[in-house]
């Protein structure tokens, strides 16, 4: 076992507001860790961390350091740009480019500067066939990302992020939006992909969790209460809070 | 109820005005035009090369005023244009909050101020600037108008640019992010693209500003028509033109007076169809968001 | 250098290009400002505001043209504002989705963008002479309230769309009519952004020139109007006229002049600012 990602002493603030205290936590390689928890419990912006989203808004402030494999990303000399090509994401609604299917996947490597048009056909292609998009697209990408069913979209956005060959992928609420059979799909994918990638998911859907994830965290008003192997913790939880939220008596 | 009615009745009436103005409009210009073209071949306004219908040689071409109009606001509009998208993706992109919050209403000055000002402007402070290293100078000409007119122009191009970009959704620009792509890419590659429409149509609003701009022109280019690509030299404008007339004697009725009008006309038909096109493509732009 | 390290000094430089045309604009416009300042203050005293206009520089002044400006700003403001809110709330509030509603939209936004010399023709023929106002007041208030209608008649609309539903909802709910909602309720909310508009449409009036050269407007009135028929000049038809001279005494006075002018826009801007942002404060329902 490897760990490929650390938070150490992580505080985040915005202005007064302290929204993560002092969290500390390790990720495995190729593993999926589900963060969960109540609403504004501060999941979203701890996955925000890791890939530096959270640099945009003005009142945020950090303490703390996270290590992506033993280097914090907060040090002066980190390449944000950089980082992100290392770190991908998938966001909670699908957020296809208004530009082709084809030119979504490849806007990733496009901006590294990549134009040789036949690297780009073949990393797209693999890409779309990591996400399991490719059967159902190959012959319209050509076509605009818009006209694809939401299910579709968001494994588009999921091959997107791959295309550029990532190690982590981050993804918030992936399937939030999406019907039960795009989800069960996606889910799918998150299955298989954690054979390359490590990966992190946010997600509100207790179930989904636990069939996904080989570790989950629950998060509380800004604290982690409990951090462990997922069959673990719905088993068998050391805190009430986290029994009384999977069993969904709150949240 | 019956109050209700004619107080409804009352608001559509005063609705109605603006269809009453522009019908008021096509009248005037036709009824004019039409009785100026008994005189006046078609043929020649269209191609005569001359425009003198003040002198005892008379020439009734129009080409002159026109090419005066579009050299001024060719001018006009390479200074507003790329000044204009300029600013609208630096505010929308790149600007703090507070530094937006205090430079959008200090750009809305720029079009706030009479266009009389710039015309003094104009013809007193950049066309000496200029001849200071441009020798051959003219004290008119439609280099400074077009100049300043563009500094006119460019809060029309930037507020309707700016306002586009931000009407694409945010999601957008954080999936760009979350790949890696600076601001600049992300700006180019997909916020520009996104809201390509809505830039368009400040890009034809600034045409059809230009063009219809008039005291700037008939301060600082002059009141010579004349068929030249020549930035330096006086030149005149279909606006400066119906100034010029209107600040003579000329008699109602006469020839040189329903000049102005077959000018008017030449110039509402420019605006007006750079008008219905981005009417037309803001319209789809909407749709295309809802 | 690797790409990405490329990547960012592209995206710095851009940043630094943003800044200088968000700027640049600004200061060439203080500059001019400062220029004029420079040439006109002087001239400005108590006889250059209360004079009549002369052939000789030194002696001219400016009363009969501000005096000519404050007519016309006061008629055409009787003119176009009830005209231009009443068309706002017939937009708003009944013609919705009707075919004549959007007849009615094409046409304002064709309007907003017809060159002002054009609507100086219009007047000429028909205010000046059909309706037979001669070169009056009257006419010119005419013209340019036709002229910043668009204006008024937009803001209306923004302003009453800005009222939510819920308050009409609520009047309705106690029994009162369409026009008791209105007039009781959606109107008093939505003054601030009426007001805004109509401020902005009277200071775009005060700045017009091209249509009341057209409409006859004279440059040499050796008297102030005591009558909305009589003829009349205004500030920026002086300026234009002093512009016009040769001589470096006129150009001081244009400068002079100009002052008062812009005085008077940015006051009227600014009020229309801070009544904007007052009045958007308070609709953050």
């Amino acid at each position: 076992m490897k760990n490929k990602l650390e938070a150490k002493n992580v505080s985040v603030f915005y202005d007064d507001f302290q929204a993560l205290n002092n969290i500390n936590m390790s990720f495995e390689e190729n593993a999926v860790t589900a963060l969960i928890g109540p609403s504004g419990c501060g999941k979203s912006t701890y996955l925000r961390l890791f890939n530096r989203m959270n640099d945009y808004i003005e009142s945020f402030r950090l303490e703390g350091e996270i290590l992506i494999d033993k280097k914090n990303i907060y040090n002066k000399n980190i390449i944000v740009e950089d980082l992100r090509k290392n770190i991908g994401m998938v966001f909670q609604k699908p957020n296809p480019f208004p530009k082709s299917i084809f030119e979504n996947v490849a806007y990733g490597l496009r901006i590294q500067g990549i134009k040789n048009k036949a690297i780009l056909r073949i990393k797209v292609r693999k890409a779309l066939q990591q996400a399991a998009l490719w059967d159902e697209v190959k012959n319209d990408l050509d076509k605009s990302a818009l006209t694809l069913s939401g299910g579709q979209q968001q494994r588009l956005c999921i091959a997107r992020t791959l295309a550029v060959e990532p190690s982590i992928v981050l993804m918030d609420e992936p399937t939030s939006a999406l019907d039960p059979i795009a989800t069960a799909k996606v889910e799918k994918l998150i299955y298989e992909l954690k054979k390359e990638y490590t990966i992190i998911i946010v997600t509100h859907n207790m179930q989904q969790a636990k069939r996904i994830s080989d570790y989950t965290a629950f998060f509380y008003m800004g604290d982690l209460i409990e951090y462990n192997k997922t069959e673990h913790i719905f088993t068998n939880p050391t805190h009430d809070r986290t029994q009384n939220y999977i069993t969904g008596r709150f949240g | 109820m019956n109050k209700e009615k004619i107080i409804e009745g009352l608001l559509k009436l005063s609705a109605s005005i603006t269809i009453l103005t522009t019908i008021g409009i096509l009248y005037v210009l036709l009824s004019e035009s039409i009785s100026f073209f008994k005189e006046v071949s078609i043929l020649e306004f269209l191609t005569d090369k001359e425009w003198t219908p003040l002198f005892v040689n008379k020439h009734f071409g129009i080409l002159p005023l026109v090419m005066g109009t579009l050299l001024t606001t060719f001018i006009a509009v390479s200074v507003a244009i790329p000044i204009g998208i300029t600013i609208a993706i630096y505010l929308s992109e790149y600007a703090p909050n507070k530094f937006r919050k205090i430079v959008k209403p200090l750009l809305e000055i720029l079009a706030a101020v009479p266009t009389i000002v710039y015309g003094f402007f104009a013809l007193v402070v950049v066309t000496p600037f200029l001849q200071s290293f441009i020798p051959g100078m003219s004290g008119f000409n439609s280099l400074s108008a077009g100049i300043v007119m563009g500094i006119m122009i460019i809060p029309y191009v930037s507020s309707l640019s700016e306002d586009a970009l931000r009407a694409v959704p945010k999601a957008l620009r954080n999936a760009s992010f979350g790949m890696g792509a600076t601001r600049l890419q992300t700006a180019f590659k997909v916020m520009v693209p996104a809201a390509s429409s809505g830039i368009i149509v400040s890009i034809i609003l600034a045409f059809s500003r230009a063009i219809g701009e008039t005291m700037i022109v008939a301060i600082a280019a002059g009141q010579q028509p004349r068929l030249t690509l020549n930035p330096l030299v006086p030149i005149e404008t279909i606006t400066a033109y119906i100034v010029q007339v209107s600040l003579g004697d000329v008699a109602h009725g006469s020839l040189e007076y329903k000049t102005i009008f077959a000018a008017g006309i030449t110039l509402f038909l420019f605006t007006f169809i750079l008008n219905n096109i981005s009417y037309y493509i803001r319209k789809k732009f909407k749709e295309q968001y809802e | 250098m690797n790409n990405s390290k490329v990547n960012r000094i592209k995206d710095k430089a851009f940043n630094y290009f943003g800044i200088f045309c968000t700027l640049i604009g600004l200061v060439i416009l203080a500059f001019f400002i400062g220029n004029i300042f420079y040439d006109g203050i002087t001239r400005i005293d108590w006889d250059f505001l209360t004079a009549l206009p002369s052939r000789k520089a030194e002696k001219a002044g400016i009363l009969t043209a501000w005096v000519g400006s404050i007519w016309i700003v006061v008629f055409t403001f009787l003119i176009v504002v009830p005209l231009g809110i009443a068309a706002g709330i017939y937009l708003e509030e009944y013609g919705k989705k009707s075919k004549l509603s959007e007849l009615l939209e094409v046409n304002i936004s064709n309007l907003a963008g017809v060159p002002s010399v054009i609507y100086g023709l219009l007047g000429l023929e028909i205010f000046v002479r059909v309706l037979g106002m001669g070169n009056s007041i009257l006419a010119g208030s005419f013209t340019l309230a036709l002229l910043v209608l668009p204006i008024v008649i937009v803001s209306s609309r923004e302003a009453l769309k800005a009222v939510p539903k819920s308050i009409r909802l609520a009047s309705f709910a106690l029994g009162s009519s369409k026009w008791q909602t209105i007039w009781h309720q959606v109107l008093p909310a939505s003054f601030g952004g009426i007001l805004t508009g109509v401020i902005l449409a009277i200071s775009r009036a005060v700045g017009e020139t091209a249509p009341l050269i057209v409409i006859g407007a004279l440059a040499y009135v050796p008297f102030t109007p005591s009558s909305p028929m009589d003829e009349f000049t205004v500030l920026p038809i002086q300026i234009f006229n002093w512009i016009s001279r040769p001589q470096h005494e006129f150009t001081v006075n244009a400068a002079a002049a100009i002052i008062v002018l812009l005085i008077i826009t940015f006051t009227m801007n600014g009020i229309a600012v801070y009544f904007r942002n007052k009045w958007q404060k308070k609709i953050n329902w």
